[in-house]
This record gives structure tokens, sequence and C-alpha cells, in this order.
């Protein structure tokens, strides 16, 4: 079980995220019991016989920074869980990934952030579109993570538009020339 | 200048509590050394060689005389009485305690100033022309653009992790004095076939270890969509940029290993998907920015004030001031004045905490109560009446201000260097002044006419070592401080990368090495060539040989 951030709230959570290991093929490698996460090569190898799993919300898939989301562009609908790799917080590749699948591709379902994910990227991550966020088991206390919530509104009113609120600034309120 | 609404003040705000609990966190070892890195860089704040230092943005290089005075309250209060404006139109502090930054940042605030993105690997303070508005050659003002780029780019939830740095520049002038070539994104204002105002695009230029001239990504964007364009290449180069190797992380190496055609039809695909977009620019929009940047309140004066005349008639010190420091204004009986921070012995660009007030006081009584900030780290009163430039040279003078080498030799540009940065190989300010100190004679640096030396201490560039006419690169051999000397370079429409003349100097030979050069061209020039132009004529060769048998007839003199 670890804590993770959804929709603003703490939530326990027992998705398990695979990982292939040196040596490991995604073809053949098995997949843990309960819900997981798994890589997109093993998805792409093994969607006909995943895909039902993916459809009951017990399979998930992550991309890593370097895949291109509209590869999964016609799973969108049947997937329920993506997430999203950042194998450092300062590798910022994610940010455009996630963008792209909730702005572009039109993904609806969970978005989650995993890896390297840091208390101080919570708010940029979630105006990118992701609604959870999942750091590294042990990462935080409850009284870490608690605060951490709390900095999700560290602003209140952003400039440009992103995936949470699409219009900018000037299209949202009506902003007066100073007297 | 722009004025912050309830909505910029509310973000600035935000931000030093975001700040001051992120300082928090790292001073109680809750946040550890790299986590906080880029946090703090992304305000300013840099770990330096003894100290820490706080850069503050200056947006577009534009202050207003309060901005200017609680500057110089910071200087006196939290650093040892001085600040440091840089190539970048910014202001560095070099000696601010970590546990007083949240602080500096809250006083910051409370007069419309941040030190937002000004480092990290995110989207950099804009820069442009410091004549903005008032450049007798300016077809568009560039001001409202890059207040409009400003706040698109400030806390961009998806381009705050870059694989490296970006920095945008833009030019609305004939004569591109904002260096936009050698920017990530260079912005050209223009009109299209039908009087309709748009950008042409440059992308991949910088500096830096690999200097890169940029290149034309599109001929013209509407201004509508030009906030979707870039974010169009900010995602190509977000997804695609290297991030193995942050010497190769910057915009420039992916356009150059892609070529530019293919860089292109990647962000015309991306472009395809945003256009039209939320992002799309609004007349209204445009207008609101557009509004805080209205001519101030001209008087109606006669083109060439009577007064002015008579004093530059009677007074020598005053004309050859008035000649390097003043220039034309395009409202009759108006000019612009720059204030030199460039006095020999200072590092250049250097400014103490009375210069604060005293250009403040200026900017207050004859300046519409703004001041300019140059790339070449000098300040400009933009707007002051021709019969007000004797009160204000004689004010700038007692100030320290008023050395009238603009565009002269002395006028160098040049890095913190090993004085202060971590980075250096070399130091940067003592050459400077060691050159400074050789030419003193004012007659003969106006003889000597516009030349640009750069200097930096390392290849990081931050001197702009690459486009100086001279540029002056710190090296390191085998522990020591040396030299390596280019010509040719030049900024602006003209942009050019100098090439180096040959082995290395030791920095006691610097100040020869600049007399040979200026000696081979004076010999050299036509009437009224610049030193550049007459590189440009008869190529490098004869500098070069004049400047290593001088070195050898130097030493010859030595055993
Ligand atoms: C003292 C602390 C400073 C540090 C640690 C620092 C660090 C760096 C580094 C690492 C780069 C190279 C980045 C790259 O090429 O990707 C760079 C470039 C640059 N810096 Fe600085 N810098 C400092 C001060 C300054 C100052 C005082 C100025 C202005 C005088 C300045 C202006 C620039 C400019 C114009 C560039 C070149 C940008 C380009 O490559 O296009 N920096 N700096
Ligand atoms: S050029 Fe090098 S020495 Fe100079 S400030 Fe930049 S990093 Fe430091």
């Amino acid at each position: 079980m670890s804590e993770i951030i959804k929709h603003g709230v703490i939530h326990e959570d027992d998705w398990t995220v695979l990982r292939l290991g040196e040596g490991e093929d995604a073809t053949s490698v098995e997949l843990p019991a309960g819900r997981v996460i798994v890589p997109l090569a093993v998805w792409l190898a093994r969607r006909d016989t995943l895909g039902a799993q993916a459809e009951a919300g017990v399979l998930g898939v992550w991309l890593a920074g370097t895949e291109d989301p509209a590869t999964l562009a016609d799973d969108l609908l049947r997937l329920q869980l993506i997430a999203v790799d950042f194998p450092k917080f300062a590798d910022g590749r994610g940010y455009s990934i996630a963008t792209l699948l909730r702005a572009r591709h039109g993904y609806g379902g969970e978005l989650r952030a995993i890896g390297e994910v840091l208390r101080d990227q919570f708010s940029y991550l979630t105006r990118c579109g992701f609604d959870s966020l999942q750091p590294a088991t042990g990462r935080y206390t409850r009284p870490q993570l608690e605060a951490a919530l709390a900095s999700l509104k560290d602003f209140s009113d952003p400039y440009q538009g992103a995936v949470d609120r699409a219009e900018p600034l000037f299209r949202r309120v009506t902003r007066k020339v100073a007297a | 200048m722009y004025q912050y609404d309830e909505y910029d003040q509310r973000i600035v705000d935000e931000r030093v509590a975001q700040f001051r609990d992120q300082t928090q966190r790292y001073l109680a070892g809750e946040l550890g050394e790299d986590e906080f890195r880029p946090l703090r860089l992304q305000n300013g704040l840099y770990i330096q060689r003894y100290a820490p230092m706080l850069r503050i943005a200056v947006p577009y290089g534009n202050l207003r005389a309060d901005q200017m005075r609680m500057l110089g309250h910071i200087a006196r209060t939290y650093d040892r009485g001085y600040g440091h404006f840089t190539t970048r139109q910014n202001l560095q502090f070099n000696w601010p305690r970590l546990e007083d930054v949240p602080e500096i940042l809250a006083k910051l605030a409370t007069v419309q100033m941040h030190a937002i993105q000004t480092s990290g690997n995110c989207i950099r303070n804009v820069t442009s022309d410091p004549f903005a508005g008032v450049a007798a050659d300016e077809d568009i003002d560039p001001r409202p653009w890059c207040e409009i780029v400003r706040q698109w780019s400030t806390f961009h939830p998806e381009f705050a992790y870059l694989p490296r740095k970006f920095k945008i520049a833009v030019n609305g002038a004939k004569e591109d004095r904002a260096v936009i070539q050698v920017h990530d994104i260079g912005l050209d204002l223009k009109r299209d076939a039908e009087g309709r105002i748009g950008f042409r695009v440059l992308v991949g230029g910088g500096l830096g270890r690999t200097p890169i001239i940029g290149e034309e990504i599109s001929p013209f964007v509407p201004w509508q969509d030009i906030l979707s364009y870039c974010e169009a290449i900010l995602r190509v180069y977000n997804l695609n940029g290297r991030r193995d190797n942050a010497y190769k992380a910057r915009i420039k190496i992916l356009v150059k290993a892609l070529g530019i055609d293919a860089f292109r039809s990647q962000v015309e695909a991306e472009f395809a998907h945003l256009k039209g977009g939320p992002a799309t620019l609004t007349v209204d929009e445009v207008h609101r920015v557009a509004d805080h940047f209205v001519d101030p309140s001209y008087e109606t004066l006669p083109a060439s004030d009577a007064g002015y005349t008579d004093q530059l008639a009677a007074n020598k010190a005053f004309a050859a001031w008035a000649r390097r420091n003043v220039r034309a204004h395009k409202q009759p009986g108006y000019a612009s004045v720059v204030l030199s921070l460039k006095k020999t012995g200072i590092a250049p660009g250097d400014i103490t905490a009375d210069q604060f007030d005293s250009v403040a006081v200026l900017a207050d009584a004859f300046g519409f109560g703004e001041v300019r900030v140059t790339h070449e780290q000098n300040l400009v009163l933009a707007d002051v009446k021709q019969s007000d430039l004797f009160a204000v040279w004689e004010a700038a003078r007692d100030a320290g201000l008023a050395t009238p080498n603009i565009g002269l030799l002395t006028d160098i540009i040049a890095c913190p260097g090993g004085d202060f940065c971590a980075l250096a190989n070399a130091k940067s300010i003592p050459i400077a002044n060691a050159i400074q100190a050789r030419f003193d004679d004012l007659d003969y640096l106006h003889d000597i006419g516009e030349i640009e030396i750069n200097i930096s201490g390392c290849m990081n560039a931050c001197g702009h070592h690459h486009v100086g006419h001279i540029g002056v690169l710190g090296v390191d051999k085998n522990g020591q401080e040396w030299y390596q000397v280019s010509i040719g370079g030049d900024q602006g429409n003209d942009t050019a990368l100098g090439k180096v003349i040959g082995p290395s100097f030791a920095a006691d030979e610097m100040p020869d090495v600049i007399s040979s050069l200026i000696e081979t061209y004076t010999a050299n020039r036509h009437d009224d060539e610049r030193f550049i132009d007459t590189v440009r004529r008869v190529g490098a060769d004869p500098f070069k040989t004049r400047v290593y048998a001088d070195r050898e007839a130097r030493k010859q003199a030595h055993v």
C-alpha cells in the first residue's frame, strides 16, 4: 500500500508498477497479481490478452518520457489508468506527454505521475492534467502530504491556459487597465 | 511602463509565500540540496563561489524610480552596498544571505518586482531594445509583446523543466538592439503587405560553448498566433531536446541535429493543432497591455533647444558627454540619455546603493520616472527634454554615472568572472579594468571610435565574447588564468561570431594585446571606418601578425 494524492485527496493505493528488469521481455514477463500498471511495451505486445483487464480497471499502462502518447490514441477509451514516468523530477517531458494525452487525444481516465514525483512539482503536474500523483512509497509522511495538498492551491489565477483551465487569464476574466 | 493589476500582484505575492515555505523546508533539512536547487534557481538564487547570488528580473529592461529605490535599499540592507546589471538586463546581488532571500523577495513584490525564472531550465526573462518606444528607427513597439510573452511564460506548467534554459528576445526596430539572432527564440516584429502585425521567428541561436546564430523558422507568424507558435516550438523542444548531456541540451543543438527544415515541420505539425486555440491572442488583451506603453505626456517643443545648443558650444566636457551618451529621440525637443556604468576601475555593470537612489531622483525629475537597462550593462533615461540635459549631466557626473564612453572602447561588457562565479576559468573584471586604465585618454578614445570589447570568464559566454568586435575568453591552462582573443564578432543586424586570433595570453599581456589590435586598426582604417569595418575589409591577418610580433618584441625586450 502506498499513499497517493488523487483528485486532491490522500488515498491508500494498491496499484503495482511493473518495470521490466534486466533480461525481461515484454512478451513473456509475468504480471504480478492484483492491480498493475504495465510498461507500454507490454501493452503493445499483449494488447489482445490484456484488453479485458484494462477495461475492468485492473490494468493500466505507463509511458516513459521517450514514448509518444499518440501510440495509445486508439486505446484511450479502454484504458482507465495511464501513468507517466518521471525518471528524475527535473525531466520535464512528462508534462508535455500529459498535456498531449488530455488536450490532444482527449483522454479522460486517471492520469498518474509515477517515478520521482515530488511535492514541489505537484501543482505544475496537476495543471498539466495529472489527477493522481504517486510519490515513491515512504517518501513523505502523512503530515508532509497534507501540507503538500495545501500547496496545490499556491497559485489562484495562473496567467496561461493549461489542461486544468484551458483558457488563459485574459479569457477567463476582464482585466482592466489601472488608471 | 507596465503596472501590475490585482492578478499580477497576487501571482508575485503567492510566489513569495511559496518560496518562503520552500526555503524553510530546505533550512529544516526536509528538502534536499538536489531537490531545492531547481526551486531556488527558478527564483534566481545561485550558490556562488563565496556567497549566494540573487538575480532579480528586470522584464525587458524596464524599471521605475520606486523600483530603483527599493534596489538601493536592498543593496544597503542585505548586500554589501552594490548590485550588478547583467547582459540580460537583469540585476544581481552578490552577497545576500540565503535566509534573507524570502524577505528580499517580499520587499521586491511591494514594488512589483520578483526573481521568477531568472535562472533554471525554464523560459527566462524576456529581453528587448532599451530604446523601445523612443527610437526613431522603430516600426513597432516591442514592449507590449514582451509583456504578453512574460505573462504567458511565467509559471508555464508544461515548460518549467525543459532540457535547458530558454531565452526569448523581441525586436521591433530596423536595427536589432536585442541580439535576437543569438536567442533560443528571436522575435522580430514585422508588418505584412497589408500592414498587419506579426513576427518573423528565429530559433536555435545562442552563445555559450557552442555559439550558433539562429535560423528563420517562420517568415511571418500573425500576432494572434504568436503564443501558440511559441508553445509549439517549446513542446517539440521539451519532448525532443537532449537530456543526457547538459552541454548539448539547448534547443540550438536540436535544431542543428534535425536541420531547420525537419525541425520546422515538427513545429508546424504541432502548431496546426494549436492554431486558433485558447492561447490565441485577442485584440482586447493586446490593447489592455499596450495601453501601459503609450507615450508619456510630451511637451510640444522645437526640434532643437537653443539653450542646449549654447551649452554644447560653451562646455567641452558636456559636449563630449552629449556626443557619446545622448541619443536622438523620435519626439522633437527630447533625447535619450545613457548613464554609464563603465567608469574605469569599477566592475562593468556595477551600481552602488547611492547610485540607485541618484538614478531614481534623475528619473523622477527628468525622465517620467522610468529607467531602462541595456544589455551592454548601462542605464537609460529614455525621455529627457533637451533643455534638461545639462542638469542631468551635472547630476549624473556628481553620481559617477557620466563617463562619456558609451560605445567606446572602455564601455566593456564583462561577466562577473572568477571574482564571483564558481564556474569561471579566469577573472574578467580586472582585465576590463586594466584595459580601461590603459585607454584613459578621452581624445584617443574618441579617435578610436566605436568598438565593443566583450569579456567572459569561461565558455558559458555570459559576457557575450563571441559577438564582441574584440572578444576575450578566460581559459584555464594548467591551473593558470589565460585569455583567448577573438576579433570580428558583431551583434545586431550584422551578427557574426568572432574568430580566435591565435594562442592565448597571460592577464598582464591583455592591455598590450588590445593596444596592438587598436594600432593595427588606426594604421589601416579608411575615413569613418569603425574597427569592425576595418577587420571585415582587411581580414584578421594583419591584426594577428601585429599582435604576435609585438608580443615577441616585448619578450625580447625583457631578456
Ligand atoms: C555569477 C553567476 C553566473 C552563473 C553561475 C552563470 C552561469 C551560466 C551558465 C552555466 C551559462 C551557460 C548555459 C548554457 O550555455 O546552456 C550561462 C550563459 C549566459 N549567461 Fe550566465 N552566469 C552567471 C552570471 C551571469 C551574468 C552576470 C550575466 C550578464 C552579465 C550572465 C549572462 C549570461 C548570458 C548572456 C549567457 C549566454 C546565453 C546563451 O548561451 O545564449 N550570466 N551562464
Ligand atoms: S561566463 Fe563563465 S565565468 Fe562568466 S559569469 Fe558566466 S559562467 Fe561565470
